[in-house]
């Protein structure tokens, strides 16, 4: 958050109802146009890292409908404010506000206009998807398996035989700063050592919304399949995640899940649960 | 006449789907012939296309036809307890509109049976062999059901009231019984169970009791309510429009509000039920659980929320406009723009996505594909968290409604009202912190926590009623409600939510549908026609609308129709009566 941008605009909006309002009536219109300018400045301005413009619009679009909504859900309230757009555009003592406006507009549209044009070239916005679709099954060392139904092996054991569970946990501690760390860093924040080198950058595995939303049997896709697994929806991926089959054993990928969940302390995904 | 003629055909259309079906279900007459050309296809249009728009035009029509005798029923049932003849006067009405939209029903259903067979023939052949079970009581369902809808129609004021009511009762669970065989069929083909890796029934029961059947049930009886609801209300707005009296503007005012009540109250636990209907897809495959939220459709669902969040927004609306008819109302204005500050900002968390759209430089700047404020908003903890305060919100509205023209005379107004105020305020903290701790949870935990935030505001809707009944009790009126003097704009909020559950039914049908991909029966029969793709998103919501546009072509001739009733007989010369007074009309100077 942007606190300074966010506490000039409420000190701004309290001036208006403390101060302004001593002098001049503000009318529903005035106060609507007023909320709108400072929440777009509070959405464009008042959050760090800013919001993409795609979010911003889709925001202003909800807030000038709500805003609609307000002026036009009082039949006395909306007839004040065609009144004074009326009174704007025919009295004669409003000409030279008028004839700004009027200039303006189409200033305004030709300034958008222009910036846009100035702008250095760059890559059209592109809506990634975070969760790729697994397939339904995947060959791994010449079997096949299922992800709709296919376990982690090795999670049974964390009550039925806790010691082995901790030793196939250590292995994949092992397999981790091994191979992993590098990129997804040593507090799977994804930011390791190589992370800024890439776009995408690697996954945040302590974010609630990566590793804890997903069964093990995705993650084994994942880890095992890489990039170059990636489905044909949604690209270019430009992920750079190798495909660690060509590497790893399967029992090693079965362990360095049950790792990435004991380190970040969340729980996959379970499966086939409700019905 | 026409009625008649659409009876006839119904009755013509419904049998000619029984024969098809039959003929299709019998290998020794069905099967030679198509099992030697698994798909066809059309010359202009593709087949798939053409199946999509009947099939979503049959269910919209469908929906309609099994909800107006829900809340017709009930209406009904609440003219004949206070022996109030306007309510009768008004499930009458709405159940005017049936006759015409269950010939369609009929119809689109024949042409979707008609067009599975002829374009589809192996996977209709295959569904045929997994449920030729169903078949017979579905057939006989669908007659009972025309007998009951047209005795139930065509007998109002025939019976007694206690027979009429129990003929909308019949006709209600056999609806309902039918569209539970119906869902059945469809439900297989996205969560398949009940056969073998080969595709052959095992078990019957478990066909049809696969996981999504009884979520699909729950969410389609409250939506079709919803959408009949909406759809009632828009015929009211519709005549509203055109009314030339007051004492019409009033009956049809009247009407609009009965029927958005209704859609209302159904839309209320929609959400819930959706929910559920998801974690059930979720659980049977991840893959399916992935289109949906997190792959390719989740761009469908985020078109949804601002649906949603647009019908609750007008909703409101409409409510807010509604008070304006009720003396007393002034007293609740104010308390508008906070309800409405709360609904916005529920709208906007509810339509974060969770995947942005972003340029590179936006990206880099967020340091990755996800925003650190917005991922937190893009998640089912905070969505479950804004729907359930946009339902606590709109119910508030409803109660300042209809609070509006009363004044409590109990001498225990007040401690009612802080009661009333505590529940809230504590069902609030309550479901905002179950929101948060969802954060902090494993997801299995956190899906649980749904349940407490749907029970608790269900709690609030329920007690906070409960006691607004009693503290209303004997209480002093401020005026009687003036039926009609709402401005016009209010109608155009209801075609607007009409319009909207349409389409929204049109989106989230392709939705389950289109989660399949490339098969026909999830995992079990393969798509390998030439359509064997998921279309873009645009093309997607072309069809969609183009569906729309057509059903809503087709409810202005059920409306149009179901109005010729009320009109007078035609007598000669009446063709040159009206010609003279158009253009008597025409030629009166405009200045007079």
């Amino acid at each position: 958050m942007n606190l300074l941008v966010l506490l000039t605009i409420a000190a701004v909006l309290v001036v208006i109802q403390v101060g302004v309002t001593r002098w001049v009536n503000l009318n529903r219109l005035a106060w609507m146009a007023i909320w709108w300018a400072a929440l777009w400045a509070a959405f464009s301005y008042g959050i760090t890292p800013p919001l993409p413009q795609s979010i911003v619009v889709l925001f202003m679009a909800i807030i000038t409908i709500a805003l609609l909504a307000y002026l036009s859900a009082d039949s006395e309230e909306l007839a004040q404010a065609r009144q004074t757009l009326v009174s704007f555009m025919v009295e004669k003592r409003y000409q030279v506000a008028l004839i700004v406006v009027i200039l303006t507009l189409p200033l305004l549209v030709a300034l958008s206009v222009f910036s846009s044009l100035n702008q250095a070239p760059q890559p059209p916005a592109s809506g990634r998807t975070i969760h790729p679709v697994p397939p339904a099954s995947i060959s791994f060392e010449g079997n096949t398996i299922n992800l709709s139904t296919a376990n982690n092996p090795y999670r049974e054991l964390e009550h039925s035989d806790p010691e082995a569970f901790a030793a196939h946990v250590d292995n994949g501690r092992r397999v981790y700063f091994e191979n992993c760390f590098y990129c997804h860093g040593d507090n799977m924040e994804g930011a390791g050592q190589f992370a800024h080198g890439y776009d995408p950058l690697p996954a945040n595995f302590n974010d609630a919304t990566t590793i804890a939303m997903l069964q093990e049997s995705y993650l084994f896709w994942r880890i095992a399949k890489g990039a170059p697994g990636l489905p044909p929806e949604s690209t270019p991926w430009s992920s750079a995640m190798p495909a660690w089959e060509n590497f790893l054993t399967e029992e090693e990928i079965w362990d360095v899940i049950l790792f990435l969940y004991e380190f970040t302390g969340f729980e996959p995904r379970a499966q086939g649960m409700p019905h | 006449m026409i009625l008649r003629m659409l009876r006839l055909r119904t009755l013509v259309t419904g049998c000619l789907a029984i024969a098809a079906l039959l003929f299709a279900a019998d290998p020794a007459w069905g099967v030679p012939q198509v099992a030697e050309q698994e798909y066809r296809a059309l010359p202009f249009i593709s087949s798939r296309v053409l199946m999509w728009a009947v099939a979503e035009l049959h269910l919209m029509f469908a929906a309609f036809v099994l909800a107006v005798p829900m809340f017709a029923l009930v209406i009904e049932f609440i003219g004949y307890k206070t022996g109030d003849k306007r309510y009768d006067q008004l499930a009458y009405e709405f159940t005017k509109l049936l006759s015409v939209s269950f010939s369609f029903t009929a119809t689109l259903g024949a042409l979707l049976t008609f067009g599975l067979i002829v374009f589809y023939p192996t996977l209709a052949q295959y569904l045929v062999r997994i449920f030729s079970w169903t078949f017979l009581p579905y057939v006989l369902l669908f007659f009972l059901e025309a007998v009951f809808l047209y005795t139930y129609y065509y007998g109002w004021g025939k019976f007694s009231p206690r027979v009429h009511l129990f003929l909308g009762v019949m006709l209600n669970i056999v609806g309902t019984a039918i569209m539970f065989i119906a869902n059945a069929w469809l439900t297989f083909m996205n969560t398949p169970a009940g056969v073998d890796e080969l595709g052959n029934l095992t078990n019957l029961w478990e066909a049809i009791n696969n996981y999504t059947w009884m979520p699909i049930n729950i969410h389609r009886l409250i939506a079709n309510v919803a959408f009949g609801g909406a759809i009632g209300a828009a015929y009211g707005a519709f005549k509203f429009l055109g009314a030339k009296t007051p004492e019409e503007r009033a009956h049809y005012d009247w009407m609009g509000y009965v029927g958005i009540f209704v859609a209302i109250c159904a839309l209320l636990p929609l959400p819930f039920a959706g929910y559920w209907l998801g974690v059930e897809i979720y659980a049977y495959d991840q893959s399916l659980g992935i289109t949906l939220m997190g792959g390719t459709f989740s761009w469908l669902f985020i078109i949804q929320a601002v649906l949603i969040g647009n019908l609750f927004l007008a909703a409101n609306y409409y409510l807010w406009l509604s008070m304006g008819r009720i003396p007393g109302a002034e007293r609740f204005r104010r308390f508008i723009k906070y309800l409405l500050a709360v609904i916005t900002l529920c709208f906007i968390v509810w339509a974060t996505p969770h995947s942005l759209v972003a340029t590179v430089e936006e990206a880099r700047a967020m340091g990755g594909s996800h925003h650190p404020i917005l991922n937190v908003l893009g998640v089912m903890s905070a969505k479950n968290t804004a729907v359930n305060l946009l339902i606590l919100t709109t119910y508030v509205s409803f109660l300042l409604y209809r609070r509006a023209n009363k004044e409590a005379t109990v001498s225990w107004a007040k401690t009612g009202n802080l009661v009333q105020f505590g529940i809230f305020a504590a069902v609030v903290i309550f479901v905002v912190f179950l929101g948060v701790y969802g954060y902090f949870v494993d997801a299995q935990t956190r899906i649980g926590l749904s349940q407490p935030q749907v029970l608790s505001v269900l709690f609030a809707m329920v007690s906070v009623t409960v006691i607004d009944i009693f503290l209303f009790r004997n209480a002093q009126s401020r005026g009687r409600v003036a039926w009609g003097k709402i401005p016009a704009r209010s109608q155009y909020a209801l075609f607007f939510l009409a319009i909207t559950f349409t389409w929204l039914m049109g989106l989230m049908g392709y939705v389950r549908a289109g989660m399949r991909q490339h098969w026909h029966v999830y995992g079990v029969v393969r798509d390998t026609s030439v359509d064997a793709f998921t279309p873009t998103l645009g093309f997607a919501g072309m069809v969609v609308s183009a569906i729309v546009v057509v059903f809503f072509l087709l409810i202005a001739v059920v409306f149009f129709l179901s109005s010729l009733s009320g009109q007078k007989n035609w007598e000669p010369g009446q063709s040159k009566r009206w010609f003279k007074r158009r253009s008597e009309t025409a030629a009166t100077p405009l200045t007079q």
